[in-house]
């Protein structure tokens, strides 16, 4: 089975979140990137789990500049067998989805794996757009993926529940939480990871669909009331009559 | 202007996210055409708010790539230049497809009205606003649970037989398995949420927490260690890895606050934070704080909501 493995670069979670050039740009200034996590914990782990199983390949797929490339590294260390990064800088979901599906469209991959959201956009958009480009079957928050006979079986979030789907292949599985567990990279997998093929491409004409015109920090929190903890009664009163949800 | 809103139906009734989208496209100065699928009483509840159609589709769909046809030909057959579907589980699946088939730009998640080209979408987990273009001549918009209240009292909606060609499906539902049995709100839709933490100690001590949820008519949540360490189940972890939520009301006891916590939570109204540190970051985050133990607050704070009448 040959797997793909979308894998973008997102800012640490704790990072300051700050913008420059007119508040066009995110300011990478002193920001530690990581893989994001959706894609290393779930997708990822998940795609090398069923090739330990059923055998086959898992290729990763970044869009990305080459300040992607420690991310994409840390990928081949817990496991992947190689790599390609499509040379462009990635800003609108649109763009990022006909560029993997156009690289990978004569790739004849049985499945495609994106995790649900990155943590920088959050946007959720990449799998279905690339399921529709390559004419696959999506599985949208998938929280376990089983393949059997050529037929995707997998679990995924509903309202107020899980359900249970069977899906076509190929097929693009966007992955939530429950999918694997986290693997750390042991010494051996780093290097390894040095000597992986990581392949960079030529970006060709890509789609674009929306693009960010500003960004904008929210406005400072006020200060927190405190109540004593004798009495919650204050707290309902001020919930009512102050923030008036009640 | 001209926008298709994808209705999803519960029992032949709009759901409140279904509503919210058709509310939405209304607010933002459209025509609205409602497109839904499978059983449908009168019109389902969208002349109400704000829709002046409603194309209806006799039999229901579980494959979100033959939804996606059906929106998408809707949308065309009505000259719609702009598409509007809830960002919840099917519209995720949906929305990005239609785009495609569309070659439209999409912006998924707003938090704002489209003004012009432009709409407002919540980044970084809520850390940041993105005010983005769409330039195309087709614009695909999600709508944030929660994020816009529903404006009812329009008319009744005129519904018309709708006949798309869905194709063959590429995926079926074998199976589902209800995450509650008590009927609460699932957590995303969720207008008051109690959360806690590892501060509760064990997870024979939730029913403090049970308690004040049932009281004030609100969805049970925990931290991620809590889910973690099988204290409670996956589908109520909200946080960075978990589900992120956007309630009127947010209750957390127990809980310290970390960032990867409140990269999930911190999108609600008004935030409530208990805990018996007072150095906690929560109270950084915080409307509301009570410093206390949680076994203690909690079932007080039960009895005053209960007090209220």
């Amino acid at each position: 089975m040959k797997i793909l493995v979308c894998i973008s670069k997102a800012p640490d979670t704790t990072s300051r979140i700050a913008f420059t050039e007119g508040d066009t740009q995110f300011d990478k200034n002193g920001v530690q990137f990581i893989v994001n996590p959706y894609d290393e914990w779930y997708a990822l782990v998940r795609a090398l789990e069923l090739k330990e199983a059923q055998g086959g390949s898992v290729t990763t797929i970044t869009v990305g500049e080459a300040d992607c490339d420690p991310v994409i590294r840390k990928a081949l260390a817990i496991g992947a067998d190689d790599a390609v990064r499509i040379d462009a800088n990635p800003t609108d979901a649109l763009q990022v989805a006909s560029l993997i599906a156009d690289h990978a469209g004569d790739g004849g991959y049985d499945l495609v794996l994106c995790g649900k959201e990155t943590i920088d956009h959050n946007g959720s958009v990449v799998g279905g757009m690339l399921a529709e480009l390559m004419n696959a079957s999506f599985v949208s928050l998938a929280t376990s993926l089983e393949v059997e006979g050529g037929v995707v079986k997998a679990t995924r979030e509903a309202a107020g529940g899980l359900e249970s789907v069977e899906a076509s292949m190929p097929a693009v599985v966007s992955a939530a939480k429950g999918m694997a567990e986290q693997r750390i990279p042991n010494m051996r997998g780093i290097m390894a990871a040095r000597t992986k093929p990581l392949n960079v491409v030529p970006a060709g004409d890509a789609l674009q669909g929306a693009t960010v015109a500003k960004f904008e920090l929210p406005p400072a929190k006020g200060e927190c009331k405190m109540i004593s903890a004798d009495q919650p009664e204050e707290l309902v009163r001020l919930l009512r009559e102050e923030a008036k949800i009640l | 202007m001209k926008c298709l809103a994808y209705l999803p139906t519960q029992d032949g009734q709009a759901t409140k996210a279904g509503l919210e989208a058709v509310s939405y496209a209304k607010k933002c100065g459209a025509d609205v055409v409602a497109l839904a699928l499978g059983p449908l009483n009168a019109d389902g509840g969208a002349g109400s708010a704000g829709a002046s159609k409603v194309l209806h589709v006799a039999h229901d769909l579980q494959d979100e790539a033959q939804i996606a046809r059906a929106v998408s030909e809707a949308a065309k057959a009505e000259g719609a230049s702009m598409v509007v579907a809830p960002h919840n589980y099917v519209g995720r699946a949906v929305a990005p497809r239609v785009a495609v088939r569309l070659g439209a730009g999409m912006v998924p998640g707003v938090t704002g009205v489209l003004e012009g080209s432009t709409v407002q979408r919540n980044v970084f987990s809520g850390k940041a606003m993105a005010h983005v273009s769409l330039n195309s001549e087709v614009k695909v918009i999600t709508t944030t649970p929660n994020a816009f209240g529903v404006e009812l009292g329009g008319a009744e909606a005129a519904v018309e037989s709708f006949d798309p060609e869905v194709g063959e499906a590429s995926l079926k539902v074998t199976g589902f398995k209800a995450s509650s049995s008590d009927g609460s709100v699932p957590l995303p839709e969720a207008v008051r949420v109690v959360s806690a933490g590892r501060g509760l100690k064990g997870p024979e001590h939730w029913g403090i927490v049970e308690e004040l949820a049932t009281t004030l008519e609100a969805t049970t949540a925990c931290s991620r260690p809590v889910s973690d360490m099988g204290w409670r189940p996956h589908h109520e972890h909200v946080g960075q890895t978990g589900i992120t939520i956007r309630p009127d009301l947010y209750i957390a006891a127990g809980i310290s606050g970390a960032i990867q916590h409140l990269a999930g939570v911190n999108q609600s109204k008004v935030i409530v934070a208990i805990n018996t540190d007072p150095e906690a970051p929560f109270f950084k985050a915080a409307d509301y704080g009570i410093v206390g133990d949680a076994f203690e607050v909690l079932p007080k704070l039960t009895e005053a909501v209960k007090n209220l009448g």
